[in-house]
């Protein structure tokens, strides 16, 4: 702003400028507000850096609906730090194919171990838990919904995992088994979007794992949906560990007896051992 | 600031910024499925997401317009307490993350909400509907527009509006004839902002409004979908996602190039 010539040029900045300030004092307040939760965020974080120093560090992705489980596997771990990274199990996958620097996956299926397994990304699988699905309500079951068939009255408010997920896959190839036909109100991207509609008592119903209505049992309640496919999860080692040895470790914890009570107590079922069932092919609703 | 050479410090950076924002767009492109893209982009799913987000975003811009330009007015012209904390919140779901967003909607607005009780009483319920989608987007797109229109009354010469009032224009015949005109490159440019924000809103809408094809499904939506179990039609999607947005903000040039 050297001369006069520059001055019908300093209006913007001068708009930019006051909208700058604006955010500023918002953000400073906000930030007030964030430091008053900070001493809780401290402690927690505090405490995860607490003994980090000579044990390896190792990476574990893990399906969605193994989220409690592997939390409270991985605090009762001993031998190594181990930090956990949740989603979808394609999504998990997709990222293993990416190259993300990961010593564990653990998948809700079969099928997307399988594509890992033969693309030369991951060890040999070994057999986790199983998981089945459960038609979930309110805690207390308001609409008294006893099976399948329940799912089809009309004024029922149903949720239901979109079919492009795993769960969705099972949830079509049982209610097909059923022989019901179900208008849902929404199709949820995972199927902890189901749990949390009926948990907030925006659906009456839906079909959820039962490792899911476990996680929030001050909230849901199962029904069981015997015409549900047995989800397998796997777990396994990833060929691009660095600590190879340390990722066997996690694994063979995981999948012992104390593993295996870990999970139990999630609402999992014991994994159940090869042979291997063909991978789930349900119609997909269009 | 024609003919002057930018510094290297600066130009340097800069550089950086516009590849950092190019390469993945590169990414996509390079990727994309360019063969099978025609029969990707007629597929009757994607071009009802495509519809809805179109009716969607554009719900939520007349919603955000209607209620956000007032409040930009009330925040620039008047003073009252507590003033810096009503703005704190109209601007908070900027830095909130949007699926949380879309919770406190469902408590406020969902069928056991705050609201959300009485109005399922009378028979209107908002979540799983595109009216649910609307609020969604305009929930997260409302403070790109406040604070667009606000910036913009702020810096506002007052001298028009003054001798409109002495002349003997009311206070909302001045904001009407001479306020909204002078700001409006401001209110177009944040309406640009906040428009395009609606139509990539993802969050808030799974989590309020649900997911159904042809009523809650947005472009955004399908795509996270597409992604789990067909990424080229995914990669597909959103290069409409692209191309629609770049199209509308291309054609809102005009408009930007009066405020320079």
């Amino acid at each position: 702003m050297r001369d006069a010539s520059a001055a019908p040029e300093a209006r913007p900045d001068a708009a930019s400028l006051r909208t700058l300030r604006i955010v500023r004092r918002s953000l400073v307040l906000l930030l007030l507000v964030g430091v008053a939760a900070l001493p809780a965020g401290a402690a927690v974080s505090g405490c995860s850096a607490r003994d980090a120093g000579a044990r390896p560090s190792l990476t574990a992705l893990a399906a969605a609906s193994l989220t409690e489980a592997f939390r409270e596997a991985a605090a009762r771990y001993d031998a190594a730090d181990v930090r956990l990274s949740f989603g979808g199990s394609q999504a998990l996958a997709a990222q293993v194919e990416q190259g993300v620097p990961a010593d564990v996956v653990a998948t809700a299926d079969e099928p997307t171990m399988a594509r890992l397994r033969s693309a030369g990304l991951v060890d040999t699988p070994r057999p986790l838990a199983a998981n089945r699905l459960v038609i979930v309500v309110p805690r207390g079951n308001p609409r008294g919904i006893a099976a399948a068939s329940d799912l089809a009255r009309p004024g029922l408010a149903v949720v239901l995992a979109a079919p492009q997920v795993p769960a969705g896959r099972y949830t079509a190839l049982a209610l097909a088994r059923a022989g019901v036909r179900v208008t849902p109100r929404s199709l949820e991207e995972s199927v902890r979007g189901v749990t949390t509609k009926v948990g907030l008592g925006e659906a009456d119903a839906g079909i959820a794992y039962a490792s899911d209505v476990a996680a929030d049992a001050a909230h849901l309640a199962s029904v069981p949906l015997p015409q549900a496919p047995l989800a397998r999860y796997l777990v396994a080692t990833t060929r691009a560990s660095r600590q190879p040895a340390a990722a066997r470790d996690l694994v063979d914890f995981l999948t012992s007896a104390a593993g295996r009570r870990l999970l139990a107590a999630r609402g999992f079922a014991p994994a159940v051992t090869p042979p291997v069932s063909p991978p789930v092919t349900a119609p997909v609703p269009r | 600031m024609t003919g002057r050479r930018a510094p290297l410090p600066l130009l340097v950076p800069a550089v950086l910024a516009v590849g950092f924002v190019t390469l993945p767009l590169a990414g996509l492109l390079v990727r994309a499925p360019w063969t099978a893209l025609p029969a990707l982009l007629t597929d009757p799913a994607l071009l009802t997401a495509l519809r809805l987000s179109l009716v969607c975003s554009s719900g939520a811009l007349a919603a955000s317009l209607a209620l956000g330009v007032p409040l930009a007015w009330v925040l620039a012209r008047t003073e009252f307490r507590g003033k810096p904390a009503v703005r704190a919140l109209v601007l908070l779901p900027l830095v909130l993350p949007p699926v949380v967003g879309g919770v406190a909607l469902l408590l406020a607005f969902g069928r056991a909400g705050l609201l959300g009780a009485p109005l399922a009483a009378v028979g209107i319920t908002l979540p799983f509907t595109t009216a649910g989608a609307v609020m969604a987007e305009t929930f997260v797109a409302l403070p790109f527009l406040v604070l667009a229109v606000e910036g913009a009354l702020g810096t506002l010469d007052r001298q028009h509006e003054e001798v409109a009032a002495t002349l003997g224009a009311g206070p909302l015949r001045v904001f009407a004839t001479v306020t909204l005109p002078l700001v409006a490159p401001g209110v177009a440019a944040g309406a640009a902002l906040a428009w395009a924000r609606a139509l990539g809103e993802f969050g808030a809408t799974v989590t309020f409004a649900g997911n159904l094809p042809g009523r809650t499904q947005t472009l955004p939506l399908a795509v996270y979908l597409a992604l789990q179990d067909n990424p080229d039609a995914a990669v597909a999607a959103s290069l409409l996602l692209l191309a629609v947005c770049a199209l509308v903000l291309v054609a809102l040039r005009r408009t930007w190039a009066v405020r320079r």
